[in-house]
């Protein structure tokens, strides 16, 4: 069987053992063994992958399986895996193994929150393994769907509402998804739906014009594309902590992913004709989501714009189209994904204990709950940039990347969307400095005690995973920009 | 020199250490841990010094530029990827000295000061990672290992400044400086972007192939790094934050924002002199014209102010703008021939480091004494804390350029580049000098002579610090008194040949002469214990004293530019428009729809008669369609 099967099988074994599971502990041990499971097989599954690149393996897609599922529309169950569906692999497992650990205590119907909680993950790793349009998209709408009953159920504030909005939202964009998929399908000639075998298909320039936007479209709104972000605020302030983290950390990431391994992996022309017009929404999206975090009071609304701005940087660096800004867009993904994580991990806890996010009622937590508190600040350091931090690397590439682009005009995008590394710090620092520091003004909140074994558990290993990265980006970086390589070879002419 | 990657090492170590375990150590364990990781770093750098200098020089007169360790650390393209290593040649060995040496004083230091606070050790753990920051940042060997190291430095200033983070004060400030630095730094970005797509290099020594391509774009590149530096070294008009950092712990304020880190953009610019000089040279003009208003500009705002250690901010900001126009004025890599700038400004970088670490190490001595900053609450104290009163006097007298103390080498040097130049900056750089030993000796008669304070001393009486703390000012002196004689041109100069330093008594015989006066006016006016002449000034000149005072409203428009035009005018419509206009577009699609279903739903109201009519009525209609067509 193949390896990459087992991303999907163990979370529907995993669904199978919440199912039979008679108790709390019982619901436990098999989020804990299924969650460590995935994070192991990925992690065995990077090292393979290097190791056989190192071999010398040269085929654009490793551990590749195909399956013929449905003939008359030439629907097949085939994987593969390429350095960017790796590390994205690695990122969802290390997610769902802190977020497990980040919902420890949730509270009510924890057998049923991990149930939609783990089918949303089968979802998630499906789809970064799938190499089939159709397979891609159905595992696709699996991750979306549940997060409407996550939000629904489980979240805070106007759940209802957020829950709705993101879902008709999101389905709006897949709606615009199926189109282009179906037109990418028959514009190649109806022999095949593999990805890669599309790619070497020739698709009419008419064709690509048209089709380019509905898929790029379809994926921005998940990559909070301006102006269809407006569900991230919403849906990130209801959702309950391990939720964000999974949408912010891993979800947001199928929408830059698609981006670019459909919409312009597979429609270059597509993406010359339309890249100027998105890279115009990128640019604002990058610079306009940070403007915005600035006067939010809500610390989860702050992650929702600053997520809004870092994830435009990576739909932007994706179309400058240079090979160091994709590898940037990957890494910044990543990176993104890690510390996104982090923060609405450390915010869910401080929001367990005070009740509230809003900074105005928060104040000196740094005394009463020191260990969230560094960990709050790392967070935010990560977040604005800090060498060292995964931040840093991922920016830093994306805007070398950015820069080499040619074209006068793409550099001065480049120029307006570094400006934000001022305004992320500016936002990052308000926060820090307003509920962290100084003296605690509320005599409730001095009761209050810091994180238990199991959230430190989560906050310390999203903190090694982003330092790791930001400390060490060279083998990161190298597996990424080599697997961008034939992509952006479809993109130059 | 394998051995100097543990001068980074060390205190990288150390600074993990005590951050992970600090709080489970006692104070004092914490603080050796510290101080004897940078006592070794200390010995390391003397060493490493010692055996650069004293090497053979190549075979064309110069030091050897070595690079012991270099790795890729992020790759980009073949040609551009960041490398980290160590780079060692005359500036970066010297910048090694100057840090490890007065980083080890505030070490020691430090045990006296902060004894007994809260947080000790994560004080030592934070003076770990901006020693190591820093360490690193003069040892770069390319432009992106300087500016990893330079963002780096940034937050460990801003980690020490909010040492005391329950203070609003302190909050503000630390919040201040690293946004404003932030500012300069997306220049210095920028510049770093453009360096590496026209020269398709990092490193600091293009080809001659890569500068024939870079061509006219050099300079804008080379200002724009620049931006960043001036924001670092606290150039006009970015200097705002520097004076609010004094919220921090006073050994800080010497450490990063008096001896390191403030030089950080003069150390910048000797860096990238050879491109400066040969590609620049206006752009180097411009340094020094940014310099000397700079210099102009502190030293006359440190003469109104009445706390200490804004005095002492200030005269850093004065300062570094004499290393700023030092560099600025040359026109040449020949030190003979317009290149003696670049000696001079780099002498007065190291002898600067070290007097001015000593005056804010004081200052810190008469803070502990006194409990209190401002200058009115002093006064007199000189019975009291003699060792403090002698280091502190020499430390004026350094920065006033009397001879024989090291400040008077360094400025003349200053002075006889300027002069090269122009007369004009010259002489403007020599009435500055002379505002400065006037400020100087202002702020020296008004803690150690004058009035005492008998109400406060009936309470307390003020008392010299402890050896740990004195200690480190008696070194410091020592230094001031003998790095003077420092054949320095002979190790550092702008072609790497040695230089003979040389005293142009014409120039040198000015300043002293401009430099005795001002100590005379300042003794004339505040040495006794009723300063008329003082009052009546302040009196006479209200709104310039008043202007001074309030640093002529640099804060407040600071203040104007962040909360009304970034916050109110910006941030607060942008999110406005984003609730009100695409958000409330989204929701209006959602209650279109539902609107379309609800005028839809009569139609289905589940009476046979209105159901058959309706089909009815379309049968007519689809017929005479089809009888027409």
């Amino acid at each position: 069987m193949n390896i990459l099967s087992l991303f999907v099988l163990i979370p529907l074994l995993m669904l199978l053992g919440l199912w039979i599971a008679r108790n709390l502990n019982q619901v436990r041990g098999v989020m804990v063994a299924g969650s460590t499971l995935l994070l192991i097989l990925s992690a065995y599954l990077t090292v393979s992958y290097i190791g056989l690149r190192n071999a010398g393996a040269t085929d654009e897609m490793l551990f590749t399986d195909s399956i013929s599922w449905y003939a008359p529309l030439h629907i097949c169950y085939s994987v593969g895996v390429d350095g960017i569906s790796v590390v994205m692999l690695l990122l969802s497992a290390i997610i769902v193994f802190t977020g497990t650990f980040a919902s420890w205590k949730l509270q009510p119907l924890t057998k049923e929150y991990f149930l939609w909680f783990t089918l949303l993950s089968t979802g998630v790793f499906g789809f970064f393994i799938s190499t089939d349009l159709f397979t891609m998209f159905m595992f696709y709408e699996v991750a979306l769907i549940p997060m409407y009953l996550l939000i629904g159920v489980w979240g805070s504030g106007r759940k209802e509402y957020a829950a709705m909005k993101l879902t008709l939202m999101l389905m709006g964009g897949s709606a615009f998804l199926l189109i282009g998929i179906l037109g990418i399908y028959y514009g190649a000639g109806a022999e095949t739906m593999n990805v890669l075998e599309i790619a070497n298909k020739y698709i009419p320039t008419e064709i690509q014009r048209i089709f380019f936007p509905a898929v790029f479209l379809g994926f921005g709104v998940l990559g909070a594309l301006f102006p269809f972000h407006t569900w991230s605020p919403d849906g990130h302030a209801s959702a309950p902590t391990a939720v964000s983290m999974l949408h912010a950390g891993v979800l947001m990431k199928l929408g830059g992913y698609g981006c670019f391994r459909v919409a312009m992996y597979l429609m270059p022309t597509g993406a010359a004709i339309w890249g100027d017009l998105f890279l115009i929404l990128t640019t604002i999206s990058v610079v306009y989501g940070a403007f915005s975090a600035v006067v939010q009071t809500d610390l989860k609304y702050i992650n929702a714009y600053s997520s809004v701005s870092h994830c435009g940087l990576v739909l932007f660096a994706l179309l400058m189209m240079t090979r160091v800004s994709a590898t940037g867009a990957i890494l910044q993904m990543l990176s993104h994904g890690l510390m996104t994580a982090l923060f609405f991990a450390l915010i869910g806890m401080i929001y367990g204990r005070t009740h509230t996010r809003d900074i105005r009622q928060l104040s000196g937590l740094m005394k009463i709950m020191p260990f969230l508190a560094v960990g709050y600040v790392i967070a935010g350091l990560a977040n604005l940039g800090l060498p060292g931090l995964s931040g840093f690397i991922a920016e830093m590439t994306v805007f070398v990347g950015s820069f080499q682009h040619t074209d006068s005009f793409h550099r001065i995008c480049t120029i307006i969307a570094t400006t934000s590394i001022v305004i992320t710090a500016v936002y990052i620092l308000r926060v820090v400095g307003k509920i962290l520091y100084g003296t605690c003004k509320n005599p409730e909140h001095l009761k209050l005690t810091d994180a238990t074994w199991d959230e430190r558990f989560a906050v310390i290993c999203l903190i090694v995973a982003v330092a790791g990265l930001g400390l060490a980006p060279y083998w990161v970086s190298n597996v990424i920009s080599s697997s961008v390589e034939p992509i952006i070879s479809q993109l130059s002419f | 020199m394998d051995y100097t990657i543990l001068i980074l090492a060390l205190p990288a170590l150390s600074f993990l250490v005590l951050a992970l375990a600090g709080m489970k150590m006692s104070h004092r364990v914490a603080g050796m841990l510290g101080t004897l990781s940078l006592g070794i770093v200390a010995v390391l750098s003397y060493m490493t010094a010692f055996s650069y200098f004293t090497a053979e020089r190549t075979s064309e007169g110069v030091y050897p530029t070595l690079e012991p360790w270099n790795f890729e650390w992020l790759p980009f393209t073949s040609s551009l990827h960041i490398d980290m290593g160590i780079l060692l040649d005359p500036i970066s060995v010297m910048m090694l000295v100057v840090i490890s040496t007065v980083s080890l004083m505030v070490h020691i230091y430090s045990f006296g000061y902060m004894k007994g606070e809260v947080g000790f050790q994560r004080y030592y753990a934070f003076l770990s990672l901006f020693t190591f920051s820093m360490l690193g940042l003069v040892v770069a060997t390319n432009i992106f290992q300087m500016y990893v190291f330079w963002e780096l430095v940034g937050v460990s200033s801003y980690l020490l400044i909010g040492f005391y983070y329950t203070k609003p004060e302190a909050i503000a400030a630390s919040k201040k400086a690293f946004i404003v630095t932030r500012f300069a730094d997306l220049g210095f970005l920028i510049g770093i972007l453009i360096y590496g797509y026209y020269m398709n290099t990092f490193t600091f020594t293009p080809t001659e192939e890569q500068l024939m391509h870079a061509g006219m774009v050099l300079p804008w590149a080379l200002g724009l790094m620049f931006v960043g530096g001036a924001g670092k070294s606290a150039m006009f008009p970015l200097h705002i934050w520097l004076p609010d950092a004094m919220e921090g712990p006073t050994p800080v304020s010497a450490l990063i924002h008096a001896a390191t880190m403030v030089v950080a953009g003069v150390y910048l610019v000797a860096r990238m002199f050879p491109l400066f000089i040969g590609f620049a040279p206006n752009a180097l003009h411009m340094v020094a014209y940014v310099g000397a208003f700079t210099a102009f500009y502190a030293a006359a705002v440190a003469c109104a102010q009445s706390d200490i250690k804004r005095v002492l901010a200030f005269s850093t900001i004065s300062q570094i703008g004499f290393m700023m126009v030092a560099l600025g004025v040359c026109t040449a890599a020949d030190p003979h021939e317009g290149g003696l700038g670049y000696m001079a400004g780099m002498f007065h970088l190291f002898t600067h480091a070290m007097f001015k670490a000593l005056l804010f190490l004081g200052a810190g001595c008469i803070i502990h004494a006194v409990h209190s900053n401002e200058m009115e609450t002093m006064g007199g104290l000189r019975k009291y804390m003699p060792i403090t009163h002698i280091t502190f006097l020499i430390a004026c007298l350094a920065i006033a350029g009397i001879p024989p103390f090291s400040g008077f080498f360094s400025k003349d040097e200053i002075l006889t580049a300027c002069f090269q130049f122009s007369p004009v900056i010259g002489w403007v750089m020599t009435i500055i000098a002379g505002m400065t030993a006037f400020y100087m000796f202002r702020l020296y008669y008004g803690i150690f002579w004058g009035k005492e304070n008998k109400e406060l001393h009936e309470h307390h009486t003020p008392h010299e610090s402890p050896l740990s703390m004195t200690f480190p000012l008696m070194f410091l002196a020592l230094i001031t008194l003998v790095a003077g004689f420092i054949p320095f041109g002979h190790y550092v100069s702008s072609n790497g040949h040695a230089y003979d330093i040389h005293l142009d008594w014409s120039v040198a015989g000015t300043s002293i002469v401009v430099a005795v006066i001002a100590i005379a006016l300042a003794t004339w006016m505040y040495a006794r214990e009723k300063q008329p002449v003082a009052e009546m000034l302040a009196k006479r000149f209200s709104t310039l004293h008043r202007a001074a005072y309030r640093r002529f409203y640099m804060d407040e428009i600071w203040m104007f530019v962040t909360k009304r035009i970034i916050f109110r005018c910006i941030s607060t419509p942008l999110a406005w428009f984003d609730r009100h206009v695409v958000d409330q577009f989204m929701n209006f699609m959602a209650w279109s729809t539902n609107a379309a279903g609800e005028s839809a739903q009569p139609i289905q109201n589940g009476r046979i008669q209105s159901y058959t009519q309706w089909f009815l009525g379309g049968i007519v209609v689809l017929t005479i369609i089809l009888l027409i067509f």
